[in-house]
Formats: structure tokens, sequence, C-alpha cells
């Protein structure tokens, strides 16, 4: 049996009949056409679908559009809250933090998590703080470079 | 450094990467698109009896199921092997088997759903009744007598043997040599792991007859060539293939897999669109694997230290069926690299390709040269302990000189161009290697693990020249194509066959064709991964993009320059060779006098209206070029790495990690040193973490990010990225590859700090990954010896 699910989208609210077994990253992109959040494993270990729920990151794959029923989701495409970018999508542009560009979205997701919970993360924090989510291409490096820049020690 | 060539341009291609609008093939959503998935087996071996699909059948949203022989019956050809050096025996590889399965993931069955969990769900409801039978699984296990045969038309389970280099100088060596000393090593066997599960979707025009593929693919052109000649028989004129944004491929998505011809087969089957996308666990069991040798080698020396002869016999596993270049990994990029960055007189190499019950095994990261790097390098480490002397100090005495290069290896190679010693001084000098030595006795004397581990390593990159590529079993040409096509605005769309699935093509291409027209940056664009646009190309893989697919731009460029400095003259009412072409300003004009001049874009304008060109000049502007290169190019790497191994534990942790590179030109560092790192993360990913195993009865033992593990952020402190250049003589661009130089020599570096660092302990070999389980076995068996 179906359920009815009412949940607020990047600042947008809608109502969507699910089955219930169906997982917050397909509702999405199959049913609200929001491919930025990409879909990298079967069980939780990359990362690539993470998206803010009521604030806080998660993935989105570990969580059911039933659960999600009246909550509030930004995802890549909603996180500047408007045109331009968000602080740390341009440190991820100005510090090369990408390079195919499949895990950016959650990576970014992920990285304004650690920010929110600790502004001036050390580099050793914010390694620790992106241990959930897998890229392979970039060797972390100029991603640790791109969070380490967007937060308040950069100003230091 | 140019205006644009040697600076660190930020990518264009990030904007809509970080902004979630990246155009990955699992994005694509057509109208009335339905949803394929792929019954996959559980087992290694087993006999089909019978195939059950009518419960599948009569859920609500199944549309069809196809089994192996309707793929046959509608025309689907074997997958075909694009390598195959003499007397390969090829195994036949349907798209889907019939009535016999061969590895975990092999391909049973196919449905087509109105949505991929109703395709799900159906998948599971078809029943297959499977007839277990016993399996081989081991590379070398395969040649045993008493081994099960994969193919009963392949005796012995040798698809394959080859040799290279000088039998007799070898043999000579080993006679005369003072000390000599041997290893059996296994490389492990690794899943590429891209971020982005493969995936194809399709779309038949019935009215036009013509079939459009998206593809997760490093090489659209050759796929849409092995689809029409081969596997799915659509004329090469009537099929379109997009690879558009790949999420990584790291070689994984070189290949031609059975789901590339599935789903454009079933569009025009059930006359719908169709996209199949493939779950993390069916990536990890049927994307093609990496490595996986097991190997025997010696090195003889004399007693000062001087390397005379190199001996190795390699058992590679090639799984199941022939991966479309499989053969070309363990031979010509693998033997061809043993000599290293060494003069060792007497090489020689042979292989013997074996047939599994696995998932077939082809290029990945490196690809046959990290197996040469790491065996050589473990060899020279031995050795060092084997004369009390220093590891790097050995290496330094039998560097092949800068004055020798081109270097004329005894292992079918000519270098082009390279300074090891300034290589390895740059790497000591930057790691402060005395240091680091003086640092690890006393960290022995207080009861520490240290270890300090230092690499010199050689990667033959940019393949190929075609000639030698056939010659060594190539079914296809190496060259690259590159069209630049300026409009009558001046504005430029560039078209290469090489594609990007992270490499910064749209940046670093737009750099190099910017730099030698003279023209924005801005003005330029760059086109890439459609086989409707671009007219050909070989695509991307074997760190060929810049040396191969770069240097087919820079000659449209020059022609593009001569056709525009012609009409310029002609404009300016002067001689051609009274008029210069300013690549600063994009302008020509007359000698002296840059005041008299036409800039590119009134050229450019004038090349199309036509009105006013020289006599007999065909208007337009707009050249191809398809570039073949003379050589490789040589590539080098010194790494050093410092490494802690806890003593309770066994845990290890990196401390420090220097990498010094040379690869040549570099057209954006900013981009190299990412491609560096990168490779550096993957390549120590195989030292520590990563590997994928089978069980003695074939079964997968690492189907998902849960048991297979690619190093995650916290894994390494950071790296220490320098660079030396000496130049490519033979490209215009003097560029080197960059992709692969970190994954090769890293895994070596890694493995020698750690066997460095157990030294004391009497271990002089544990294989990879070098997990604590492994290093303590190691530890004990070494106290109890």
């Amino acid at each position: 049996m179906n359920h009815s699910v009412q949940i607020t989208v990047n600042g947008e609210s809608s109502q969507h009949d699910v089955e219930p077994r169906m997982l917050l990253c397909h509702l999405l992109r199959d049913s609200m056409g929001l491919t930025g959040t990409n879909i990298g494993c079967d069980t939780s270990q990359c990362g690539s679908c993470t998206v803010m729920l009521d604030g806080k990151a998660v993935k989105s794959c570990t969580v059911l559009a039933v659960q999600a029923d009246g909550c509030e989701v930004t995802t890549i495409e909603g996180l500047a809250g408007g045109d331009g970018l968000h602080p740390m999508q341009q440190a991820f542009w100005d510090n090369h933090g990408l390079q195919c560009g499949f895990c950016t979205p959650g990576m970014i997701i992920t990285a304004v998590e650690i920010l929110n919970r600790k502004p001036d993360a050390s580099e050793g924090e914010i390694r620790h703080g992106l241990e959930g989510n897998i890229c392979r291409c970039t060797g972390y490096e100029n991603i640790v470079k791109s969070v380490v820049a967007a937060g308040s020690r950069a100003s230091d | 450094m140019g205006r644009y060539v040697g600076t660190s341009v930020k990518r264009r291609e990030d904007p809509r990467f970080i902004q979630g609008k990246g155009r990955y093939v699992a994005n694509l959503s057509l109208p009335g698109m339905t949803h394929v998935a792929v019954k996959r087996s559980p087992y290694a071996h087993a006999r089909i009896r019978g195939i059950d699909a009518s419960a599948a059948l009569e859920m609500e949203g199944v549309l069809r199921v196809f089994t192996g022989q309707d793929f046959k019956d509608g025309g689907c050809g074997s997958l075909p092997c694009g390598w195959l050096v003499p007397d390969t025996q090829v195994p036949d590889r349907p798209i889907v088997v019939i009535d016999r399965v061969r590895h975990v993931g092999d391909s049973v069955a196919v449905v087509v759903a109105e949505n991929p969990y109703v395709a799900a769900d159906a998948i599971e409801a078809i029943d297959v009744d499977y007839e277990p039978l016993p399996v081989t699984v081991d590379a070398r296990g395969a040649t045993d007598e008493d081994a099960v045969q994969v193919h009963e038309e392949i005796e012995g389970n040798v698809s394959y043997t080859w040799g290279l280099g000088d039998e007799e100088a070898c043999r000579k060596a080993f006679a005369e040599a003072d000390e000599v000393v041997e290893l059996e090593l296994v490389n492990q066997r690794l899943i590429p792991t891209a971020m982005e599960p493969r995936a194809a979707a399709a779309q038949w025009d019935a009215a036009a007859e013509e079939m459009t593929v998206w593809t997760t693919s490093q090489n659209p052109h050759p796929i849409r060539l092995l689809l029409s000649a081969f596997t799915l028989g659509i004329p090469e004129s009537r099929l379109r293939v997009i690879s558009p944004d790949v999420g990584g491929g790291f070689g994984s998505k070189i290949f031609h897999y059975p789901e590339e011809v599935i789903v454009p087969w079933v569009a025009r089957e059930i006359g719908r669109p169709a996209k199949w996308v493939a779950t993390r666990t069916e990536s990890q069991q049927t994307d093609s694997h990496g490595r996986d040798h097991v190997s025997v080698a010696r090195l003889a020396m004399k007693s000062d230290g001087t390397f005379t002869g190199l001996d190795v016999e390699t058992w590679a596993n090639q799984g199941a069926y022939l991966s479309t270049f499989a053969p070309l990994i363990p031979t010509a990029l693998y033997i061809t690299l043993l000599s290293g960055n060494y003069r060792i007189p007497g090489i020689y190499g042979k292989v013997y390709g074996t047939l599994t019950h696995t998932v077939p095994v082809d290029a990945y990261r490196g690809a046959g040269r990290p197996e040469a790097a790491y065996l050589v390098e473990r060899l020279v480490d031995l050795a060092a302990a084997r004369l009390g002397r220093d590891p790097l100090d050995l290496r330094r005495q039998n560097l092949i000189p800068k004055e020798d290069f081109p270097y004329q290896t005894p292992v079918a190679f000519l270098y082009d161009s390279g300074d090891y010693e300034k290589l390895m001084g740059t790497a000591a000098e930057r790691a402060d290697y005395a240091g680091m030595r003086a640092a690890q006795k006393q960290a022995r004397a207080a009861g520490g693990l240290r270890g300090v581990g230092v690499v010199c390593c050689i990667e033959a990159s940019g393949p190929a020249p075609s000639a030698v590529a056939g010659s060594l079993g190539s079914a296809v040409g190496f060259w690259e194509s590159g069209e630049i096509r300026v409009h009558p605005t001046g504005q430029v769309s560039v078209f290469t066959g090489s594609h990007s699935h992270g490499q910064g093509h749209e940046t670093t291409f737009a750099q190099v064709v910017a730099e030698e027209l003279g023209v924005p940056i801005e003005s330029v664009e760059v086109v890439h991964g459609d086989t409707g646009r671009v007219n050909f190309g070989m695509g991307t893989y074997g760190s060929r993009s810049a040396c191969v697919g770069g240097s087919s731009l820079v000659r449209s460029a020059e022609k593009v320059r001569a056709k525009v400095l012609r009409i310029g003259a002609h404009l300016l009412e002067a001689a051609e060779e009274d008029v210069v072409y300013d690549q600063d300003e994009g302008r020509v004009h007359v000698k002296g006098a840059p005041d008299r001049g036409k800039a590119f874009g009134e050229i450019a304008f004038a090349a199309y209206t036509a009105h006013n060109l020289p006599e007999g000049m065909e208007p337009g502007l707009n050249f191809v070029s398809f570039y073949d290169p003379s050589n490789f190019t040589f590539p080098a790497s010194s790494h050093i790495c410092e490494v802690d191994i806890c003593p309770e534990t066994y845990e290890v942790g990196i401390r420090r990690y220097v990498a010094v590179d040379d690869v040549g030109k570099v057209i954006n560092p900013m981009i190299v040193e990412g491609q560096i790192q990168g490779g550096v993360v993957q390549g120590v990913g195989q030292a520590l973490t990563e590997a994928g195993v089978y069980s003695d009865d074939g079964d997968f033992m690492t189907p998902t990010l849960l048991e297979y593990a690619p190093p995650r952020a916290d894994l390494l402190p950071g790296i220490e990225v320098d660079r030396i250049e000496t130049p490519s003589p033979h490209n215009p661009l003097g560029v080197k590859g960059a992709g692969e130089m970190g994954t090769i020599a890293a895994t070596a570096v890694v493995a020698n700090a750690v066997l460095d660092a157990l030294a004391p302990l009497g271990v002089t070999h544990v294989d990879m990954p070098l997990t604590p389980e492994r290093i303590r076995n190691a530890v004990e068996a070494a106290r109890g010896a």
C-alpha cells in the first residue's frame, strides 16, 4: 500500500504517493528529477547521495522516503539557496576539489556539515569527518584543502 | 610558460559538477523509458538446466524477459577481444549465456519493466535451475594438471604464452652472477571502483532506423565500432554512441560490456527507450578487474651491486573470458617495463595468460606497469638487504644515466628522455632522506617499527604508434583525432577523440588551442564523448590524452594558423613571407609593422564570406588531424614514504609521503598535481587495503564496499608533490602521461616502507594488501622460524 509523503525540498513543498520501500534518494532523483544526488553504492558506504535532512547531513540511500515525511531536505541543487555558489562549492572549484564530479555533491554536503559542527575544524578533523564519503579520483588531498579553505581557520 | 599552457587555469567543467548538474548516464530520462535489469549467476561455474520466468512475467509492470537464446537468435554476436598475441585461444563470450555460467555475476537473463523496483523484483522471481560444477580460481593453479577446465576447447586453461627479452644474455648473467635474489609474489586482484557504477541507455528511431546509445565509456568510438561490427550489427552510420559525463573509469570503462549490447537490442525489440544502471554489487561482480598475477622472479648482480640480469615468470589471471584488451596488459605493458629505470643487460620475461572462473581481468590504472614496478622495486630492496647497501644508494648506482637517452632496453622499449639521478636526488632532498634514516634509527632503538621506502619507477604512457601496436597484437590503431572548427565569428569549437571522465580535458585542451591560435580561452569550446559530433577517436586510457590527443590538436592548430596567415597576407596585400602570425595577440601583421594587421576574427570571417580569398583557396576554416605518435612517452617518478607499524596491532600508519614525478612538460600544473595525488592514493590502496577476493570454490567474497576497501580520507596525512621536467622529444607539446605515474610508484614504495619496518623482525616478504592480520602472521612465522 502506498503512502503519502509531504516533503520540502530546497524550499519547495510537495506531496508524493510512494511505496513504503522507496528510498529518499530515489524519491529525489526519480520522482523529483533532482539528479544532482548521485548513487554510488548499495550499502551506505560511499556517501555520494548525502543530503541535508532537517539541517543534518544524511546518506539519502539510508532513509526511506516515508521517514522524510514532514521534513526539510536540501540537496546540492538548493545548497546555495539562490543564484551563485555556496562558499563550499566555490572552495571546491578554487582548490580543484573534484575530478569526475560524481562524489562531489555528497562530498560538498558532508563538508558543509563538518564546518557546521566545528567552523575551525583542523585538517585532521576534516579528514576524519570525510571518512564516510569515498572519492576515487582526488586522493582527498584537494578536497581537504577545499574544506580547510572554506573553514574559519583559513582566515586566521 | 605561455599565456595559458603551463598555468593552473581553473577547471571550466566544474560549475556543472559542483551544482549537481552533471550529465551522467544514470540521470537520463526519456519519454516512455523502460528499465532493464540483469539476472546474474550466484555460481562461479554451473550448467543451466532450465530457466522459468513465468512468475516474473505475471508481475504487474514487467514487460518482457529475455534469455541468452533470444539474444543469439536476435542477431547479437559474441563479445570480441581486441588484442591477440600470437596463438591466443579466445573463448566464446556470449552477451547472455545460454547453458553455462563461468563466473559469479555472469549474465543469465534480462528483465524489462516499467520501473527499476519492479525490474529488481522480477529478477528475484526468475527461477534458474543450476547444476553447480567444480571450479578453478587461481592464476597459477589453473594450469595444474587436475585443474577444472574453464572452456573445454582451451586445454590447460592457458589462453596464451608470451615471452620477451634476451634469453641468452639472461642465462649468462645468472651463470656469472656474484649474488642472486629471488622472490615469489602475488600481485593481488583489484576492483577498479569508479564511483559511478556502469550504466547504459538507448533509443531506437524506427522511422530513421537510427540507434542512439548512451554508455559510461572512456572511448565511445571504439564501442560504436565493436557494436556495429561484432555485437549489435547496426551500421556505424546509423549508430550514435554518447558518453556524456562519466564518473571515473580507471580503465574499467574502456571495455565493451554485455549491457552495452543488451540495452539497445532491447530498445529496438520493444520499441521503447531502455536504461540499465548497475548497482554497486553488479559493478564489483562484472566490471573487469585489475592485476591478479603470481610471479617468480630473480635478480642477478655483481658483488659491487651492479645489476646484470632479471628473470621473470608470471601467471596472469585473465578470468573466465578475454576482456577487450586483456592480453595486452600482462604482455606489452608489463614484460616491456621490467628494466625499470635501471641498466640491466640480461632480461627475460615470460607470461602465461590463464583462464579461471572469475570475472575477466583487464586494464586498471597503471595496467601492467604497476605490476612490473612492484616486482622490480621489491627485488631491488631485497638486493640492497643482501648486499648491506642503502636502497637509495644501490638504485642510484644502477640508474640509466642522463646521457644514455634515448635508451634502448633489452625488452623492446626505447625510453625517450629522463634524468633519473636528478629525480631521485630531488626526492631525497625533499624528503630529507638522510634525516628520515637517522630518525628511523632512533625510533628502532626506542622499540618502534619505523620503515622508510624509496622507489624509482618508469611508465610507458601515451599509447601508441599504431604500427607497433599492430605488430604486438592490437586489432586497432592508437592514433587520436583532433578537429578545430573556427566559426565565422572567430569562436572556436574543438572536437577531440579523447574522453574526459575526470581528467579535465575541457580545460586542458582549451588551454592548448587558445595558446596555439592566440585567441582568448573563453572563445574556445571543447567537445568530446559523442560519435555524432566528433568524427572519430580512440578515447582515453594509458595516460594518452595530452600526448596523443593534445598533439593532434597542435597539428590542427598549425593548419589553422597556416591558412589564417595566407588569408591575412592576402588581405594585407603583402607576401606571405612578409607577414607574421602573432600568437600572443591572435593577429596576422606585416613584419615590423604591428599596426598593419588583421585580427583572428576578421580573418575567420573572411574565410567564410569568401569574397576575397587567395587564388584557388577553398572557403572555410576547419581542420582535422589524425596524430599517430612515433613512440610511447616515458614518465618517471621517485617516491619516498615513511611508515610506523604499531607493534601491538600491526596497523600501518603513513607518516610522510613525498612524490617527485617527471611527466615532461606540464599544461596545467593544478590538474597534473591532482592526477598524481589521486594516483598515489589508489596505489596506496593496493598496498594497504584493497583486495578482490574469490574463495576456493569461486564465491565472490568482495561484492560491496563493506568488503572491498578503497582508501578513505584519513588513510594518508597528506602528500607532498614535486616534479622535474624532461620534455618528451617526440611530441609537439613535450608532454608525457600523468594519469598513472602516481599509482605505479605508490604501491611499491609503501610495500618497501612496510617491509623495511619489518626487517629487524626477520620478515622479508608479505603479499599485499599489508593488513594487520597478514603482517602479524608474517611476524609470527618469522619468530617461529
